[in-house]
């Protein structure tokens, strides 16, 4: 953990570059929170307000033409929690990323590159994120980083989670350890209340009633798994 | 509209009653504004979805999604049917618009007639929406 935090600390400029209001929190809040505990600047894009998302909350409170404005603000909720400063919203469709240019995407992605000039960017794994939109979003930044001349590409961290995907793709190169900012993890997960209740209100249940099983049932929480790839 | 939502959502974020602006479906309710809409040229959405993780969760199922956005819609005969949850049927010129597990409704103030199928997880199933003005997009 100790060197893998000094790893982390060397990085000052991230940028983290998701489809969907929640992707930064689910399974990468933690990272995202240990950065900002080292004082990095980050920057999030969130490039849908994810109007097609299909949890409207547990009992639910939205509707389709409510749901993006809830998302957004819980998107703004959960930057603080995690210590974002710097939120950006394309406002593109939920679910139709796939189906635009892709070199207008990496475009776009690319503007945001020139302008951050990250060292580290958190993005999904082409092809192994499971909803297209990650995987095209995806494509999108690796396509726009390899524009760069090699010395000026940042690094990406990225996320994979389809079915046997280590098969392929191998198993993770960065496993970290989150503990530390476990609570500000739950606290950004809770932020996304329409798209997180069922899962945190069943953790706490659980939590209060086998204590003994803490660990348990923490433990997905507190590791993240990421894959480096090099472009 | 939505900011009324979401003040009702922050005030009752702490409470256990939410308040919540869809409601069950009254048929004859649902009825009515159907009629307020016949033989008008009218925006739709309209959409279906199983999840885009249904097939990760189960090797059983696949994903499966359709949704139209602000599509174009004219319908001379409007009915809702069953006794929950509804069925709707619109009859057009030249075909049918066809939505079935429809469970809560709402009139909002921009006159957007929204119908919404949730399962006990609260999760949208299928909705059909109708307005005189596009939808947001």
């Amino acid at each position: 953990m100790a060197k893998e935090k000094e790893v982390m600390s060397v990085y000052k400029k991230i940028l983290a570059i998701y489809p969907h209001p929640d992707d930064e929190s689910f399974g990468k809040a933690g990272a995202l929170a240990l950065h900002a505990k080292e004082g990095a600047e980050i920057t999030l894009v969130c490039a849908t307000s994810g109007q097609m998302g299909r949890r409207m909350g547990k009992p639910f409170f939205a509707n389709r033409e409510t749901l993006w404005k809830i998302r957004e603000q819980e998107l703004k909720d959960a930057c603080n929690v995690i210590g974002i400063k710097d939120l950006r919203l394309w406002r593109m469709l939920d679910k139709t990323l796939q189906f635009e240019d892709p070199e207008e995407l990496a475009d776009r992605v690319e503007t945001v590159l020139n302008e951050v000039k990250p060292e580290l960017v958190y993005s999904y794994y082409p092809n192994y994120a499971v909803h297209p939109d990650h995987d095209a979003l995806a494509e999108a930044v690796i396509l726009a980083i390899s524009r760069f001349p090699k010395e000026e590409r940042p690094v990406v961290y990225a996320s994979a989670f389809s079915k046997n995907c280590e098969k392929i793709i191998g198993t993770p190169d960065h496993v970290m350890d989150v503990s530390e900012v476990l609570d500000v993890k739950l606290d950004a997960l809770r932020a996304h209340r329409s798209q997180s209740e069922f899962i945190i209100k069943k953790l706490e249940q659980s939590l209060a009633a086998e204590t003994e099983k803490q660990d348990v049932l923490l433990e997905p929480y507190r590791k993240e798994r990421y894959w480096t790839i090099k472009v | 509209m939505w900011i009324e939502a979401y003040t009702h959502y922050q005030t009752n974020a702490q409470s256990k009653k939410e308040v919540i602006r869809m409601k069950s479906i009254d048929r004859g309710e649902v009825q009515q504004y159907l009629d307020q809409f016949l033989n008008q040229d009218l925006y739709y959405h309209l959409e279906t979805s199983n999840g885009s993780y249904a097939s990760l969760e189960s090797e059983q199922q696949m994903s499966v999604c359709a949704f139209i956005r602000n599509g174009r819609i004219r319908y001379s005969r409007g009915t809702i049917a069953g006794a929950g949850p509804y069925r709707v049927g619109l009859k057009l010129e030249e075909g049918w618009v066809y939505a079935e597990g429809l469970t809560d409704y709402e009139m909002t103030e921009k006159g957007q007639l929204l119908l919404g199928g949730y399962d006990h997880e609260g999760r949208i199933g299928i909705a059909l929406e109708l307005s005189r003005h596009p939808f947001s997009v």
